[in-house]
Parts: C-alpha cells; sequence; structure tokens
C-alpha cells in the first residue's frame, strides 16, 4: 500500500497534535490537581434517613478553612439547598441521590459532578472571592427537573 | 436492481422520514421554549416539555437513523456488488420487526408512559412496551446485517480474488461494528430495563446500566456516522466530478472503527461516581485515537474535491473548492454537512479531554455539540443522499431542485446559528435537557438571554430547513410526474483498491482486535461494578 507524501505529513501531525493535546490534559491533573469524580463509597438509596452522613445533611467545619458540604439530591430539590461559607474556603461536597439520576454543577466553577442513587460523590473546591454561586441539576430527573437548584453564598 | 428490492429499501426509508417528521417538529418548540416563547401548551398531545424532547430524542437518533442506514446500506451493498439481496424475505422481516419495535415505544411516548429520554437512564421506569421496542429495532439492524453478511459471501464465492467495492465494504464495516457494539444495550435492555419495568426485581443498578449503556452509546455514533462516510469516500467524489483520492486509506480509515469505537464509552461517564479514575483515563486515550480515522477522512475528502475542482477547470490554491457543483443540492448537502461535521468534531475532542469535559458535561454545550455532529454530519449528509436515491428507487424526478438546495443551505445556516448558542450557552453553565425557559433560577443568569435568542433563531431556521425537506419528499413521490435519469454515484479512485491489502478484509482479524480491545477497557470495570451492585427501586417521574 503506498501513502501520499502530504497524507503521510498528514497523520504524523495529527498524531503529534492529539499526543500534545493529551500531554496538557495529564498535566492539568497532575499538575494543577483537577481531578474528575472516582470511587467514593456507596449507600443504600432507601436507608440514606439512617446512615452517616447523610442522615445529617449540611455543613461541618473539619478545620481552619476546611468544610464538609453533606448534600442529599431528590426530585426535585436540594436538601441543604443553600450554604454559606467565608471567602478562602476549601469545600468537599458529598452527595448522593434518594431517587433517580441527578446532577450537580456549580455554575462558574469547574464543579460537576453526577448524583446518582446508590453511588456517593465527593468533590473539592476552593471559593476565593466573595459571590453567590448556583448550584443546578444536569441530568433530566422528572417533569420538574428545571426547578431543581441551589446556592452557595461565600461572604 | 428488482422493483421489489427498491420497494424494501424505500419503505426503510419512508419509516426514517415519518419518524424524522415527527421528531424534529419538537425541535422548533423546544428552541423556542429557551428563548421564552412556549408554544408546548398549544400541541394536545404533549404532557410536558420532556415528553416532546423524549419524542425529539428518539425519533431522530434512533428511528430515522436506524431505518435511513438499514435502508441506505442495503441498497448500496446490493448495488455495489451488483447482485441481488440474500433474501427479501429476511429483509422484510427485519423491516417488520423495527416498524413493530418503533410502534410500540411510539405508543408509549405518545401516551406520556416513557417520558425517559433517549438515554432511558433507570431508575428512570418507562412502560414496557418502550424497551420492548427499542429492543425490536435492535434486533431488527442484526438481521439486516445477517442479510448483507450473507449476500456478500455469496459474491465472495464467485469473486474469490478480488477486492470487495468500496461501497460494499463501507457497509459490512459498518454492521460488524455496530454487532459488536449493540451487545452492551442488549445486555442493559433484557436484564436491567425489561425486567425493571415488569416488575420482577426489587430494582437496578444506575451505575452498571449507565456502563452498560455507553458501551453501545458512543460507537452507535459510528454507527451514524460509518454510513455518511460510505457516501462521502464513495460517492460525493464521483457527484463532484473527480476522483476518491485513495481507495487503500479510505478502506483503512473505515477499518480502524472497528478495534477503536467501542472502548471509548467510558468518556460518557467522566463525571460518574463509582468508576475508577485511571479506567476513565484510558478511556480518554482511546477516544483521541478512534479521532485519527476521522482526521485521515478530512484528508482524503479534501484531497478528492481538490481532484474534483480541478478536473472542473480550477487553478490556484483555493478555487476548486468553489468550483465544485454547489447547485446540486444532493452535493451541497454533503459539502455543507462535512463543513459542520469538522465543527462538531473539535468540540467533541474538548468532551473527550478528560477534566476539560468538567466544563460542559451536561451543560447545553452536549446537544450543541451533537446536533453538528448527528443533527448536521449525519442528518443533512441523508438528506443530500435522498436527494438522488428516491429519485433512483421511484423512477421519479425530484420535485424541485431548487427548493432542495434552499433547504440545504438553510440547515447550514440554522445550525450555525443554533449551534453558536448552544455551545455558548453551555460554556455559559446552562444544563441540557432542561425547560429552561420555565427554570426557576433562570432569571439569575441574564448572560443566558442572548445565546438563547441564537438558539431560538436557529430553530426556526432549521424547522423551515426541515418542512423543505419533507414537502420536497412528499412532492416527489406524489405529484413529480417526470421521469427520472439517476445514475448511482459510484467514484473511482486516483489510488485504486487493488492496492489494499488482502487482509483488509480478514474480518475475523478486525473482530478479534475489537473483542480484545473492548474487553481489556471494560471488563475491569464492569466487574468491578457488578461486585458492587446496588439495586435501585423504578421510578415514574413525570
Amino acid at each position: 500500500m503506498q501513502i501520499d507524501r502530504y497524507e503521510r505529513r498528514w497523520m504524523v501531525l495529527t498524531a503529534v497534535t492529539l499526543a500534545v493535546l493529551f500531554v496538557a490534559v495529564m498535566g492539568s491533573v497532575l499538575g494543577a490537581g483537577i481531578q474528575v469524580p472516582g470511587i467514593d463509597g456507596q449507600v443504600d438509596p432507601r436507608a440514606l434517613a439512617s446512615t452517616p452522613p447523610f442522615d445529617r445533611p449540611g455543613l461541618r467545619e473539619l478545620g481552619p478553612g476546611r468544610y464538609e458540604a453533606t448534600i442529599v439530591a431528590f426530585i426535585w430539590a436540594y436538601s441543604p439547598n443553600e450554604i454559606r461559607v467565608p471567602a478562602g474556603s476549601t469545600v468537599t461536597f458529598t452527595l448522593t441521590s434518594r431517587d433517580v439520576v441527578h446532577g450537580f454543577r456549580i455554575l462558574d466553577t469547574p464543579v460537576n459532578t453526577m448524583v446518582i442513587p446508590g453511588q456517593v460523590a465527593r468533590v473539592t473546591h476552593t471559593f476565593t472571592r466573595p459571590d453567590t454561586y448556583l448550584f443546578v441539576c444536569h441530568e433530566y430527573c422528572g417533569v420538574n427537573h428545571h426547578t431543581m437548584y441551589g446556592r452557595i453564598i461565600v461572604e | 436492481m428488482s422493483l421489489a428490492q427498491r420497494r424494501l429499501v424505500s419503505w426503510h426509508l419512508y419509516v426514517a422520514v415519518g419518524a424524522l417528521a415527527l421528531g424534529a417538529s419538537m425541535g422548533p418548540l423546544q428552541a423556542l421554549e429557551h428563548m421564552g416563547i412556549d408554544l408546548y401548551r398549544y400541541v394536545p398531545f404533549l404532557a410536558s416539555y420532556y415528553q416532546g424532547l423524549s419524542l425529539h430524542g428518539v425519533l431522530n437518533v434512533l428511528v430515522w437513523t436506524t431505518f435511513f442506514i438499514s435502508g441506505f446500506l442495503t441498497f448500496v451493498t446490493s448495488a455495489t456488488l451488483r447482485r441481488p439481496l440474500y433474501s427479501l424475505r429476511l429483509g422484510w422481516l427485519a423491516w417488520g420487526l423495527m416498524t413493530v419495535g418503533v410502534v410500540m415505544a411510539g405508543w408509549a411516548m405518545l401516551t406520556n408512559q416513557a417520558t425517559v429520554l433517549f438515554t432511558s437512564y433507570p431508575p428512570l421506569k418507562g412502560h414496557p412496551a418502550y424497551y420492548f421496542g427499542l429492543t425490536l429495532l435492535v434486533v431488527g439492524t442484526w438481521l439486516v446485517s445477517a442479510n448483507l453478511f450473507l449476500t456478500w459471501r455469496q459474491w465472495r464465492r464467485e469473486h474469490p480474488t478480488e477486492r470487495t467495492p468500496l461501497g460494499a465494504f463501507g457497509a459490512l464495516v459498518t454492521f460488524v461494528m455496530w454487532d459488536l457494539a449493540s451487545v452492551g444495550l442488549a445486555v442493559e435492555s433484557l436484564l436491567m430495563l425489561i425486567p425493571m419495568s415488569l416488575g420482577t426485581v426489587e430494582g437496578t443498578d444506575p451505575v452498571l446500566a449507565r456502563a452498560f449503556f455507553w458501551f453501545t452509546g458512543h460507537p452507535i455514533v459510528y454507527f451514524w456516522l460509518l454510513p455518511a462516510y460510505v457516501s462521502w469516500y464513495s460517492m460525493v467524489p464521483k457527484q463532484a466530478g473527480g476522483k476518491l483520492f485513495s481507495d487503500p486509506l479510505a478502506r483503512l480509515a473505515l477499518l480502524l472503527f472497528i478495534p477503536f469505537s467501542i472502548p471509548v464509552g467510558l468518556h460518557h461517564q467522566f463525571t460518574d461516581p463509582g468508576i475508577a479514575q485511571g479506567w476513565k483515563m484510558v478511556h480518554a486515550a482511546l477516544t483521541f485515537v478512534v479521532f485519527f480515522p476521522s482526521a485521515m477522512t478530512a484528508f482524503t475528502l479534501l484531497a478528492s474535491l481538490e481532484n474534483a475542482g480541478r478536473a472542473r477547470g480550477a487553478r490556484g490554491w483555493f478555487d476548486w473548492f468553489f468550483r465544485l457543483p454547489w447547485r446540486d443540492p444532493s452535493v451541497a448537502a454533503q459539502l455543507f454537512a462535512m463543513i459542520l461535521f469538522a465543527l462538531g468534531g473539535i468540540s467533541g475532542i474538548i468532551n473527550a479531554s478528560y477534566n476539560l469535559n468538567l466544563m460542559v458535561h451536561n451543560t447545553a454545550w452536549v446537544p450543541g455539540h451533537f446536533h453538528l455532529t448527528v443533527g448536521s454530519g449525519v442528518t443533512l449528509t441523508f438528506m443530500g443522499i435522498s436527494y438522488w436515491l428516491i429519485p433512483y428507487l421511484t423512477g421519479r424526478r425530484l420535485w424541485s431542485p431548487k427548493a432542495a438546495l434552499v433547504q440545504a443551505w438553510t440547515w447550514f445556516i440554522g445550525m450555525l446559528i443554533f449551534g453558536r448558542g448552544m455551545h455558548w450557552l453551555g460554556l455559559l453553565g446552562a444544563p441540557r435537557r432542561t425547560m429552561l425557559g420555565a427554570a426557576t433560577y433562570a432569571q439569575l443568569r441574564p448572560d443566558w438571554a442572548l445565546p438563547s435568542v441564537l438558539v431560538g433563531v436557529g430553530g426556526v431556521i432549521l424547522a423551515v430547513s426541515l418542512y423543505l425537506y419533507l414537502v420536497q419528499i412528499v412532492a416527489t413521490l406524489f405529484f413529480s410526474r417526470e421521469p427520472a435519469q439517476v445514475e448511482v454515484p459510484e467514484a473511482e479512485a486516483v489510488s485504486g483498491p487493488e492496492h489494499a491489502p488482502f487482509w483488509f478484509e480478514r474480518w475475523r482479524l478486525w473482530v478479534g482486535a475489537a473483542v480484545g480491545l473492548a474487553a481489556l477497557g471494560y471488563v475491569p470495570t464492569l466487574v468491578d461494578l457488578l461486585t458492587r451492585f446496588t439495586p435501585v427501586p423504578g421510578l415514574r417521574v413525570w
């Protein structure tokens, strides 16, 4: 099989471009530590009321400037749907769903995870500037899906 | 081609166009809703925005594509092998099963009993008829593929030393890939969704179901795309007045989709909890690999089109582009499809980029992306194909080539505006598959207003284009009286099929590579999810 000179150059160029892009992605994972969700535990969605930490959803201070926010998603709201933290706080969000698949996207941040019944999702973000951040459900979860949201108030 | 066989192919196209008519008609309603104009309340049979969205998704991406592909590839295989289909009866059986399936799923959706969207994620619980119907649709495609493989085997016995003609070769590659890929959906449907909807199990594991779904759910995009590639490679160069640049590399590009299309599905689950980051990274890398044959395709197509432009008297560097037969609606539609597909491919690379995906996952960006790929690269190509195929099959001239040309232009312009709006909305964080105009938080985001207007305007232009297409098909069937003189376009190549190595047609080799790579990419994750199986009861939430 003969390959045209220009076509061979194009193929090499494509391969190099893809390799460079992939290395850049790896760099942001290892260097900047921007991670996607992984395996963070499981929970029986029918027994959330008796399973810590989901039996008492809310904000907990772990140390100076470090918080854990436990959030339960259900049709069609989050509990809690409002969280207040001081600017500069690093917040770990621990989420699960009581019923169907939901989403959790904090607008204007890289925080983005699915909230799947049976699975625990854990994501961490540092809020540097004071503002009100919306978080919204981004997975279709029924007829009032578009009413499911909450806020993080960074003071 | 015999009249009986033309009839079989035609009926595939009729169901395809019928599904598109209903499914795509929902599109402008959704686009206008985003802009704040709610026309849904005037549609009597719709209970909610999401019911319309389910119809839009299922009828367009599952029914329109599957029926068009089954009809078109049956046609291509038989036409380029120059022999009748192995069994007409098997062909009609496949069509019948698929049609019964669509009627069942359609009934469930139209009666608001399966408002689960085309991804049907459990524990959303639709009516069993919906899941049975879609299962029949998939089983039908297996019968279609069996018919094509058997037709090819007969041909091979009579032509033991020849290379398979490129058109038939592409059709076989498409179905080899699809038969392997659709196993995931079959497992999810038979072992998880149907038992859940019948209530014979206490529940099902949503993450495991999603893993099976996306096992098929990413390669399904290549099931849609490869038939478009078959047309672009083996027909468009001829229609444009030139030759295919390289037949062997066209074959190689098509073949690479067999092993590399399947172990990439986890890139739809980058943000799913319960799946290890390492395996997500592996799928991210393999997604970059499967971009490679599409990049090869871009080169071969541009070189072939340049060849056509020069054959039509072009000089200089870029003149060839403008010398292409832009007045031929079939060619224009497919050239526009290629341009839009290239843009969609670029946004796809961003989706696939592991953590970059966090910025766009499940935002309006994603439907923006797939309206440029399946909604344009594939759909507009199929529309372009039907501008010669329907006259060929029916013997009736196209009712109005001018209207067809306007249709291609309006789809192109409408999709550019719509796609721009959706990608922009996504970058601003607007969630996908959401009734944005009624969202309680939308007024807190005034920056979503302008891109939403683009979405609405683009959607209206697309609606005009859609109805031009539907009128064209109906008018060609019923009002066009002039006989058509249509030849099946079959492109010659600058570097011909005789340069392709014979192991390109050792199907066992390619299937083996695909099975091996799919197992490597999926078995550890699936075993892990099975050992942590967490049943969740099904729910109706609409």
